[in-house]
């Protein structure tokens, strides 16, 4: 076991010095979760940081309604609203990148509704701005559907000049198609609720975490591949003591990254993590399973860069349908019941039970189970084909 | 294996009573294919074996089993009397092995390397430093210790592979064909160092594929080919095996494949094999069927340009017991 641990602590000071790791560990979330919760979340975890603008000719209770009582919500949240007189003047702010998106509630909109004729509100979006877009346009439709105006529609108008009508309708195609983070983040069910700041930055340790732990048994395909591993197998040393070694050197580095990332975003970025020990458990039961996962893609390489190959594939793969970059887990049920062969689906589920204070260790054991037998299981089949891999060096 | 091997095998050259190495019946398969089938040998203290043969003769894959780092089929190896198993560490600490590709790790240090190793070996940290120091002078190192060795010249990085396996004072030292792609100078210190580390008592094995290097350095001598060892004896009794066979090496242009193998028909020929610009001969009497020979190369559509007797060697040796040349 000392030698497990002299092998391990040489490849933690070999992976200090490369620093390709540090970077998979630690700079590249990091620095990606905050960057995504600076775009889409705001400084304080909830605000969304946009400005929209309204343009009232219809000066009646329709317009009312959405202007005194709909869009306030939207200022609670941390967005700024303004007037902006004319179809024009918001045109032009949103072309100027002023403002995120306007919403113009035409002459006679209220009659319209009344005496359900159709209507249109129209909202222009700043192109650049797309999640900006993206939420005004999700206000407008959730007050048409609560109006129950069958016949009131919502257009969307990018703000870019003279563009035609067919263009138009395809980048609305588009927009439509590109999920909400905010909205669905806050949208999940139960007590599984995750701020959006929380939600990217465990989302991203989560997703990297995957490739982290790969190092160990890529470093094992590295050695053999640059002729050490005849030298570790000549030595006064076991095989189960060199895959041990890597074992450690995968562990330490992925509970290592979760660790600095999970104090970095508490601090820098307002994440709110949760019950420690549940979240401690859950992140040691999540490096374990992820071991397991990646040990075994790596048993399937013949050489290191392979085996990484091969790891990204599954990490991207199963990160993605896991939903830790969008929610889609909780979208339609096929893809939502499929996911749940994800491991990062079981890791995000616990720790969307923990964030915010809301679980606690007992109310996420059920996942760490299935991540612990999830990890043994694949554990143990890779450990079984490692045998030939350390032996036909 | 040849009378002559088999009248030496099994009896110490030296007059120790237990050699440093004793493994018999080494074999391994990979898949249908029998890379090594029966091998075994002894080595005294003090005393330099050599495995000399051709590329996929089966070295790399005797030594690997020698030092515990591939399972072996059959077979048993034993280290100054302790059994060498998979969980063994007492046979694996008293050897020190030099794999025939570099093994040392590239963004780490000279000394870095050597300290990791050491602890491998169970050495105290004192002892480390100290030896270190020492294997860092006998390799030219010192001066570079602290740099890391992916800026080291080729040379540098193969002294430093020998280095590491010194460190912990092994009593048998291992190198497989440690010289290929080494300049001549660093070639001339391997070569010295290994002469050295025998004079001082350490037991060696050492394969090659040149020649030279197994008459310069080896006390005996095992010719390996196809996972057998054809024979075995100092290097008099394996030229002996040559009788009163000469070498005749030629020199020669045109259709040597079809030269060589008209010779190699002649009754008078023992063995004939072509290399790239000539061909080379065992034959008893050699001066009386000179012509002879030459008027065939000539039959053969190829030219004679020399024509010389070599004096005996393991090369022909290697020709006469396999018909192969040890090098194309
Ligand atoms: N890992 C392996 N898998 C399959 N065949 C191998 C392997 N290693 C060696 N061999 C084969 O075994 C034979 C002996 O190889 P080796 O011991 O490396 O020879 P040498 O070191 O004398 O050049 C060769 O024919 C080689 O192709
Ligand atoms: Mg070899």
């Amino acid at each position: 076991m000392k030698n497990a641990f002299i092998i391990a602590s040489k490849d933690l000071m070999r992976s200090v010095r490369d620093r390709s790791a540090i970077v998979t560990a630690i700079v590249a979330p990091f620095a990606l979760a905050f960057i995504l919760s600076t775009v889409l979340g705001g400084e304080d975890g909830s605000s969304l940081n946009v400005t929209f603008a309204t343009v009232d000719q219809d000066g009646g209770p329709v317009s009312t309604v959405l202007i005194d009582e709909i869009l306030p919500s939207l200022e609670q949240e941390g967005a700024e609203l303004v007037d902006a007189g004319s179809v024009e003047g918001a045109r032009r702010m949103a072309e100027d990148g002023d403002i995120a998106a306007a919403f113009v509630l035409p002459e006679g909109l209220s009659e319209a509704v009344q005496s359900n004729e159709p209507a249109e509100i129209t909202v222009i979006a700043d192109p650049e701005a797309e999640i900006g877009g993206q939420i005004a346009r999700g206000v407008a439709e959730g007050f048409a559907a609560e109006l129950n105006a069958a016949r009131l529609s919502i257009g969307t108008v990018i703000a870019s000049g003279a563009a035609d009508p067919s263009e138009i309708q395809g980048l609305q195609q588009e927009a439509s198609d590109v999920p909400m983070p905010t909205r669905l983040v806050k949208s999940s069910a139960g007590g599984r609720q995750f701020d959006s700041n929380t939600f990217f930055a465990a989302g991203i340790a989560v997703f990297f975490l995957f490739f982290t732990v790969q190092l160990g048994a890529v470093s094992l395909l590295q050695e053999r591949k640059e002729g050490t591993l005849a030298r570790l197998l000549a030595a006064p040393v076991s095989r189960a003591t060199i895959v041990s070694a890597k074992a450690i050197y995968s562990f330490v580095l992925g509970a290592l990254s979760m660790t600095i990332l999970i104090v970095a975003s508490t601090f820098l970025m307002g994440a709110q993590w949760g019950d420690p020990l549940g979240v401690a458990v859950v992140v040691l039961s999540a490096v374990f399973a992820a071991m397991g996962l990646q040990s075994l893609v790596a048993t399937l390489a013949s050489t290191d860069e392979q085996a990484a190959g091969y790891g990204a594939i599954v990490g991207v793969t199963l990160g993605l349908l896991g939903g830790t970059f969008f929610p889609i887990a909780q979208g339609p049920g096929l893809i939502s019941r499929l996911s749940f062969v994800s491991p990062h689906r079981w890791i995000m589920r616990s720790l969307g039970e923990l964030s915010g204070g809301a679980g606690t260790l007992a109310d996420v054991l059920p996942s760490v189970a299935v991540l612990l037998l999830f990890g043994a299981i694949t554990g143990a089949v890779a450990l079984y084909r490692s045998r030939s891999l350390v032996a036909a060096s | 294996m040849t009378a002559i091997a088999q009248t030496e095998s099994g009896v110490p050259s030296s007059t120790d009573a237990r050699p440093i190495l004793d493994c018999r019946g080494l074999e391994k398969s990979y898949g249908d294919r029998r890379a090594v089938a029966g091998v075994g040998f002894e080595i005294a203290a003090g005393e330099t074996y050599g495995l000399l043969g051709p590329n996929g003769a089966g070295k790399t894959t005797t030594i690997s089993m020698v030092c515990g780092l591939l399972s072996r089929d059959a077979g048993e190896v034993v280290v100054n009397g302790k059994p060498l198993t998979p969980s063994s560490t007492d046979a694996k600490t008293a050897i020190g092995y030099v794999p025939q590709d570099l093994a040392i790790y590239p963004d780490l240090t000279a000394k870095e390397n050597l300290t990791f190793f050491g602890r491998l070996y169970g050495m105290a940290r004192v002892d480390i430093r100290q030896r270190s120091k020492e294997i860092l002078e006998i390799t030219g190192l010192a001066d570079r210790a602290d740099e890391r060795t992916d800026e080291f010249s080729g040379g540098m990085k193969r002294r430093l592979n020998i280095g590491i396996a010194l460190l912990h004072r092994p009593s048998l030292l291992v190198l497989d064909e440690p010289t290929v792609g080494v300049d001549p100078q660093s070639r001339n210190a391997i070569l010295g160092n290994v002469e050295a580390l025998s004079g001082a008592g350490m037991a060696v094995l050492y394969t090659t594929h040149y020649m030279e290097e197994a008459e310069r350095l080896c006390d005996r001598v095992g010719i390996i080919d196809e996972g057998e060892i054809k024979a075995e004896g100092t290097r008099r009794e394996l030229v002996a095996i040559l009788g009163e066979h000469d070498h005749v090496s030629l020199d020669a242009t045109g259709d040597l494949t079809g030269a060589a193998r008209a010779l190699a028909s002649l009754e008078t020929i023992a063995e004939a094999t072509h290399r790239e610009s000539g061909i080379d001969l065992i034959l008893a009497n050699a001066s009386r069927h000179l012509p002879q020979i030459l008027e065939t190369v000539a039959q053969a559509d190829a030219e004679v340009t020399s024509v010389n007797v070599v004096e005996p060697d393991l090369e022909a040796v290697f020709l006469k017991l396999t018909g192969k040349a040890l090098r194309d």
